[in-house]
């Protein structure tokens, strides 16, 4: 399809990427395109300038933090994760989720910046982050923030990265001890969630990140016990959407069996 | 650097350097079938679901439909049209003949490609990896088996 009318910038500095977001009324960062691209032909987005983010080598390393913990760049493609060392030795959750997104071609140009700031709530990577207590780094042209899950989604398809900002860097604090698991109801292997959910669990005290059933990542804690798990599940007062793949009930259902899963499989 | 409405680019295409002028909202998929000629690559659903449009950039799959033209400028890309020499078959396009992996054919372009990105990446793949392999291809013929037992039998070299 043709898409409309649409300027760019392949900019090779993160200061560059940075001004151009900010110097331009309707610019976007453009990341692994994967989504971006389709809502443009769609004409659901209509950008007016494209800021290429792919020459940002910055933006794609991945390294272990001075605390054990891991540090992503926002341009890290999900086959990246899926290949890292790193991620496998410090977070293997990361690796093991982001290889259920989509398909192959998907995966080598997605990336977990991408994933989460399109906030889609059927998406696989929110849940992860806020489960996880990962931080995200929002650079502007004032300088550099940087804040918990709680405040960076903030509804469908919204984030705290406000035009002419840029997300940098996800950092992953060390498991020290804590043990993660994602589950999910997807529509065929590997598809759309219909329902998913990221646990961490430490000590037998479970932090469950449900998905898909609000604008955001709802976190729930409880201890690390099925029943305790559903009552908390039934505490939050889910109010999810209905569509033609699951009831409001039935989606209502589905997070408290799939928050189950996933702190049974985080403690097995 | 300000911002550009189309620019000159450079891609090796099947090892052959080609510069074009490109409007930045030109897909990849629409330079290579429109500018290039190479209507080997297919465009199925336009929404990054079927796989069709599948080629490989700078060694790795991609579909060609979520891409610009632009972003592939310095990049190498490998079409179907580059995948053997005139006149001659790939294994992997002799497999899918011999084992009857495609009727309409209309997936097989971008259903090779895959194949040919798993193999790269793993010479010997199990039906599971090839299965995952290929889960961003659609084929609405043949039910998916005969190609699955095509790219094995590429892989074993155990193609007539």
């Amino acid at each position: 399809m043709l898409l409309a009318p649409v300027e760019y910038a392949r900019p090779s500095s993160l200061d560059e990427a940075v001004r151009l977001l900010g110097a331009y009324d309707g610019a976007r960062a453009l990341a692994g395109g994967q989504t971006l691209t389709n809502v443009m032909k769609a004409r659901a987005a209509a950008p007016d300038v494209l800021v290429d983010l792919n020459d940002l080598a910055e933006l794609r390393a991945i390294s272990r933090s001075g605390d054990g913990g891991l540090e992503l760049g926002a341009m890290v493609t999900l086959s990246e994760l899926i290949r890292s060392p790193e991620v496998g030795e410090a977070r293997p959750i990361l690796a093991g989720v982001a290889s259920q997104i989509a398909d192959v071609q998907v995966r080598n140009r997605g990336t977990i910046g991408g994933n989460i700031c399109s906030n889609d709530p059927t998406n696989h990577l929110p849940p992860v982050v806020a489960a996880l207590g990962a931080t995200m780094t929002i650079r502007g042209e004032d300088g550099e923030r940087t804040i918990g899950a709680e405040e960076f989604f903030l509804g469908v398809y919204m984030t705290a990265v406000q035009p002419g900002e840029l997300l940098t860097r996800i950092a992953i604090p060390p498991a020290e001890g804590e043990r993660d698991a994602f589950a999910s109801v997807p529509i065929g292997k590997d598809g759309t969630c219909i329902v998913n959910a990221a646990a961490t669990v430490r000590d037998g005290q479970a932090r469950i990140a449900l998905g898909c059933v609000a604008a955001v990542p709802l976190l729930v804690t409880s201890a690390a016990e099925e029943a305790a798990v559903r009552q908390a599940v039934q505490d939050a007062q889910l109010d999810p959407p209905s569509d033609v793949h699951a009831s409001a009930d039935y989606r209502r259902h589905l997070a408290a069996v799939v928050a189950v899963r996933a702190v049974q499989e985080a403690t097995a | 650097m300000e911002p550009v409405a189309g620019q000159r680019i450079s891609v090796e295409v099947n090892g052959e350097r080609q510069e074009r002028d490109v409007e930045v909202r030109r897909l990849l998929v629409h330079f290579l079938r429109d500018d290039l000629d190479l209507t080997g690559t297919h465009v199925g659903c336009d929404t990054g679901n079927c796989g069709a449009c599948t080629v490989i950039v700078d060694g790795m799959a991609v579909k060609s439909c979520m891409m610009l033209a632009v972003q592939a400028d310095g990049s190498s890309v490998q079409t179907i049209e580059g995948l053997a020499p005139d006149d001659e078959l790939h294994a992997l396009q002799q497999a899918f003949s011999s084992f009857h992996a495609l009727q309409c054919g209309y997936c097989t372009p971008g259903m090779l490609m895959s194949a040919k990105h798993l193999l790269d990446h793993n010479p010997e793949p199990t039906e599971g990896e090839i299965r995952r392999a290929i889960q961003g291809n659609i084929c609405r013929c043949t039910g998916y088996v005969n190609i699955v037992e095509a790219i094995s039998a590429a892989a074993k070299g155990e193609v007539k």
